[in-house]
């Protein structure tokens, strides 16, 4: 089949069907023999691929027959690898503030940079923003490219790409890596397009392939049901975001200084403007920076039931959630709602109240540090991932735990 | 004023369950859905055809079997939907989708409007919106809530939501807009308009129908590769608190977390 | 599920998808609330309007889907699966419209039927009276031709949309002296004056729909609302029944496939014991009856739907056998489910607490069971009088 990286030999399948629970993309299935032109064979049927096939090669091992195979396709129009060095971070910041997530990238990017024997820099835009490079280096940067212009005050997709891509065009660094935050998926996206190389969203894991010295990014797929290792073999900057609070951070060492180059930019027209910025959700608790988070699915059967989840949450000084079918319900506002559709959260402990623990939902707090889950039904999925399962009626259990807190 | 929404067909990925035995994904008997954003999407560019007169084109890249997700659009009542699907495409990342998407909506004679879902759920990247926007040269707001037109349609505004608020975002038309799921709640389809896309001709969009270069496109397009797939470490050794009163419970869950400092 | 194959027709199949959809996604996050609240379903009525569900059983001449009896109960049946106070306000509508495509001229179908096909506008028919009830003869609402006016008199007691409604079929006697052949029915708009609306009643189920009192003081109505001729009401009346008692059959098929659905999702989760309480035979066994019943209403009410459609004698018979039979499928399905929930069964955090108030109504409405049975037994004296002939 043309252009699909993955071969069978129909000489040795024997039609057992195997591979097929193997594939994450559900590009196998079985076909009778005799709808291809085939040799004789004592089995009836034959697995066939088709275009869902990435070539990840997931089915080879278990193959009992050695009957797959996987075909390198040709890349075209890669980089010229061998002139891309460095580590890059972009250096997020808000109102003048560098986001968190960066010095969780910085540390990782130091671990990377090391292996690699390459510096790390990272990359910072804004206005008025220039004392704020100076703090880099105390979390592992060698550089920090500043570009400085009153145009780059407000964070605009079109401004960001155009400064970003320029940098890139002209230092080529080999791995740049961002914040999977609201900015950084905006535009990071586009920078990959326009240099022409691939770019790994939401990396839980980076690492430098001790043999071809590439970049290994894995990333959770199909909700958190698999994890998918994903390289950028032939283009470069080799490109991926990561989320906040995925990455650990390292100690700071303030007595580490760095390079900084200052790069003048004519910041051109925008397309778009921001009109007016409204900080709605500072009041409430923020899911994505709490340590403790109480959460209500259906088995609270009402909106007005989610008081018990806000008398915990209270009491344990943390944050309300929500799985997607108590947001769906409308009894609580999408903005507590965690999971693949909403959040991902990792805090040191996860409550899940009445919540079934659906995929979706998994793959949104699973990272938690402990997870405690109160539901009736003994083999709900979400006990799979629990460190305490208490099996119970959650409107006996919650408010017990409440009261007991309290005394 | 033209809209073009770009949607994906996708497992419904809620119902995709890991068989414990052998570590796989069990995916018998999980439906083919559109992806919960695009839905979003559609109804935001229907509702803008409700107010201001609009003809609204859906395109979806994938598979034959794509074709029912387009079907769906159409009952909603869509006027027009196209379906990308070439062999050629097979293995396409985001960059090689976005391209292909780019060509499609070129060769559909562009659009004022461009809408995409935030991102797909299988495969949670977000990234095809703002990569269709670069290779058509638009501007892309992500991640909006509320839409409106501005001066007769010449401008938009819309409102775009980060971590801890929204901003009101202005742009000139035409542009990409990727849209939250709190947009809107999508309308279901009219049972006319069921019927009427139950019979419809979902017209194909080849490789070569939308000028796409052969080496921008499916596995040789695309930049990244997927080298290895594996199940996620599992938790162990979770303790089972089932059977006691629920005060017994309660207490013996504070007694150990506290013992383990989580609080 | 696996569903017995009733042979339905393509667009019945989707009818049943989309309502389905609707029931689900719509209806039952919010069932609780309306119920609590006693609030009307507008904003869903609304919504069936724009799928194009509440023309379903309207003629496409005036804007409706031109569906049949039976595509019309398989959307109530998937309505009151979820609730039947939202499926009795949407069957309701077409409660009020049948007198208006039965004996309505031409021009009055037009101007009424075709913003009741795209949900703009909502029906409801007034015929019971506070001593007219299973007696349709009692009633006392007068209509005095005056000129080219009638001028209308009286009350209407327990009017489904009610005060909701836009369009009412309502019946007067236009000569009293004929006692029920002196009846005739008219059109009445929201807004005539000397129409107003009386108290809304506190039931015991059904909180979503509107029950209200209609009040006519000297209401002056055009004579062009008169529909077909005087005297012509009574029998308009006995159609429209025939016509809609399966529609209170798919009601009861429907909160009975509820309950159902309720009992078994809970029960397998229900632990006592050790082991769920479905694997107790007891448990199964009232489950196997309930499932067994509903199966035999749905193909009554169905077989009724397909007998009113092709019209003919014994419509009355049928349709009165798939009302009583179904609804009392539904009273004893509601009652086993709370049974089978215990405890909480018998509390608001679960529906089928929800489902067994208002499964009563069914028991009760548009002709109660007792007077189904004797149209039955009538119908079977006089078929087998005619026998023997």
């Amino acid at each position: 089949m043309k252009d699909v990286p993955l071969k069978i030999d129909a000489e040795k399948c024997t039609g057992c069907g195997v591979c097929i629970k193997a594939c994450p993309f559900g590009a196998l299935s079985l076909e009778p023999r005799e709808k291809f032109d085939l040799p004789e064979s004592r089995f009836k049927r034959i697995v066939v691929v088709n275009d869902a096939c990435t070539g990840c090669g997931a089915c080879v091992p278990t193959c009992k027959f050695d009957a797959l195979e996987v075909i390198e396709v040709e890349r075209v129009g890669g980089s010229r690898v061998e002139d891309y060095r460095g580590v890059w971070v972009f250096a997020e910041q808000r109102d003048g503030e560098i986001q968190d997530v960066v010095y969780e990238l910085l540390s990782k990017g130091r671990e990377l940079a090391d292996k690699l024997g390459q510096e790390l820099a990272a990359v910072l835009l804004g206005s008025g923003i220039k004392e704020s490079a100076a703090a880099l280096f105390a979390w592992g940067a060698d550089k920090v490219y500043v570009v400085d212009a009153p145009g780059l005050k407000e964070y605009n997709t079109d401004t960001y790409t155009d400064v970003f891509a320029h940098l890139v065009e002209k230092y080529r660094p080999e791995i740049v890596i961002a914040g999977a935050t609201s900015i950084g998926r905006a535009f990071i996206p586009r920078v990959a397009v326009r240099v022409k190389t691939g770019l790994t969203a939401d990396c839980t894991g980076l690492e430098i392939d001790d043999e071809k010295k590439i970049l290994l990014q894995t990333r959770p797929a199909f909700g958190g049901n698999i994890m998918a290792t994903i390289t950028c073999p032939d283009h470069r900057p080799q490109m991926a975001t990561v989320r906040h609070k995925v990455l650990k951070k390292v100690t700071p060492d303030p007595s580490r200084s760095g390079q900084i180059v200052e790069e003048k930019m004519e910041v051109g027209d925008v397309r778009t403007r921001v009109v007016e910025v409204l900080h709605e959700m500072q009041n409430q608790v923020n899911l994505a920076e709490a340590d403790i988070i109480v959460s209500g699915g259906r088995g609270l059967g009402k909106p007005e039931n989610f008081k018990i989840i806000e008398e915990l949450a209270r009491e344990l000084g943390g944050a309300v959630g929500a799985s997607r079918a108590a947001v769906d319900a409308g009894w609580i506002p999408a903005y507590h709602q965690v999971g693949q559709t909403g959040k991902t959260v990792c805090p040191k402990l996860y409550i899940a109240c009445g919540i079934s623990g659906a995929i979706q939902h998994l793959a949104g707090m699973s990272s938690s540090d402990t997870i405690v889950a109160i539901n009736k039904d003994p083999d709900a999925p979400i006990f799979s991932v629990a460190d305490y399962a208490i099996v119970g009626d959650l409107f006996e259990v919650v408010p017990a735990i409440t009261k007991m807190l309290r005394e | 004023m033209h809209i073009v929404v770009c949607i994906k067909q996708v497992p419904n990925t809620t119902d995709v369950r890991i068989n414990p035995e052998t570590n796989t994904l069990v995916r018998d008997g999980v439906e083919s859905i559109i992806n919960p954003f695009d839905e979003n999407a559609i109804e935001a560019a229907l509702q803008l055809k409700d107010e201001h007169g609009a003809k609204v084109t859906v395109i979806s890249m994938g598979p034959p079997q794509a074709e029912s997700a387009l079907r769906d659009a159409l009952a909603l009542g869509c006027d027009e939907v196209r379906l990308v699907s070439d062999r050629a495409f097979a293995g396409s990342d985001t960059w090689a989708t976005s391209y292909a998407l780019a060509q499609a909506i070129k060769s559909l004679g562009g659009a004022d409007l461009i809408l995409c879902g935030k991102q797909a759920i299988d495969g949670d990247t977000a990234q095809v919106g703002p990569g269709i926007a670069e290779f058509l040269g638009l501007p892309v707001v992500t991640y909006i809530r509320k839409l409106e037109l501005l001066d007769d349609g010449a401008r938009v505004r819309v409102e775009r939501v980060f971590e801890d608020g929204y901003e009101v975002i202005e742009s000139e038309m035409p542009v990409v807009l990727t849209v939250l799921k709190e947009m809107n709640i999508p309308r279901l389809p009219s049972l006319k308009g069921r019927m009427r896309a139950k019979r419809a001709e979902i017209p194909v969009l080849s490789a070569e129908a939308i000028g796409a270069e052969e080496e921008k496109v499916g596995l040789k397009g695309s930049p990244t590769r997927v080298v290895r797939i594996f199940s996620p470490p599992k938790k162990t050794g979770g303790m089972r608190i089932d059977g006691t009163s629920p005060l017994d419970a309660a207490r013996l869950l504070v007694e150990k977390l506290k013992e383990q400092r989580v609080i | 599920m696996v569903e017995v194959d009733y042979g339905l027709t393509e667009e019945q199949l989707e009818i049943r998808n989309i309502v389905r959809e609707f029931a689900e996604e719509r209806v039952k996050p919010v069932r609780a609330e309306l119920d609590e609240k006693e609030e009307f379903p507008r904003a869903l009525l609304d919504e069936l309007g724009r799928m194009d569900l509440m023309g379903l059983y309207i003629p496409e001449e005036y804007g409706g889907f031109g569906g049949s009896t039976l595509d019309f109960c398989i959307a109530v049946e998937e309505l009151s699966r979820a609730c039947i106070g939202v499926s009795v306000s949407f069957a309701a509508n077409a409660l009020g419209s049948y007198p208006i495509l039965f004996a309505g001229t031409e021009e009055q179908k037009k101007k009424y039927m075709t913003p009741l096909a795209k949900g703009e506008k909502l029906a409801a028919f007034g015929l019971t009276e506070p001593s007219a009830g299973s007696d349709v003869s009692g009633i006392q609402t007068t209509a005095v031709r005056k000129d080219d006016k009638y001028i209308i008199n009286g009350t209407k007691q327990w009017i489904t949309n009610g005060g909701e409604a836009d369009i009412y079929s309502v019946i007067a006697l236009t000569d009293k002296s004929k006692g029920p052949r002196g009846a005739s029915f008219f059109v009445i708009e929201k807004g005539t004056p000397g129409f107003s609306f009386g108290k809304k009643e506190k039931k015991l189920g059904i909180h979503a729909s509107a029950t209200r009192e209609l009040i006519f003081e000297d209401c002056e109505v055009p004579a062009e609302n008169l529909l077909g001729r005087e005297g012509m009401g009574f029998l308009l009346a006995m159609k429209t029944f025939d016509q809609s008692r399966p529609g209170i059959g798919a009601q009861g098929v429907g909160l009975a496939q509820g309950c159902l659905d309720e009992a078994v999702e809970y029960g397998r989760h229900r632990v006592q014991f050790g082991h769920p309480i479905t694997s107790n035979q007891a448990i199964q066994h009232m489950l196997a009856d309930m499932a067994t019943k509903i199966e035999a209403a749905r193909g009554l009410v169905y077989a009724s739907c397909r007998a009113v459609d092709k019209g003919g004698k014994g419509v009355s018979k049928i349709s009165a056998m798939a009302k009583v039979f179904a609804t009392d499928v539904a009273m004893e399905a509601a009652i086993n489910a709370v049974q089978i929930f215990g405890g909480y069964g018998y509390t608001r955090d679960y529906p089928v607490e929800k489902m067994l108030r208002d499964a009563k109504i069914l028991q009760i409405y548009e002709g109660t069971n007792q007077i189904q049975r004797n149209i039955i037994g009538q119908a079977l004296v006089k078929e087998y009088a005619s026998k023997k002939k």
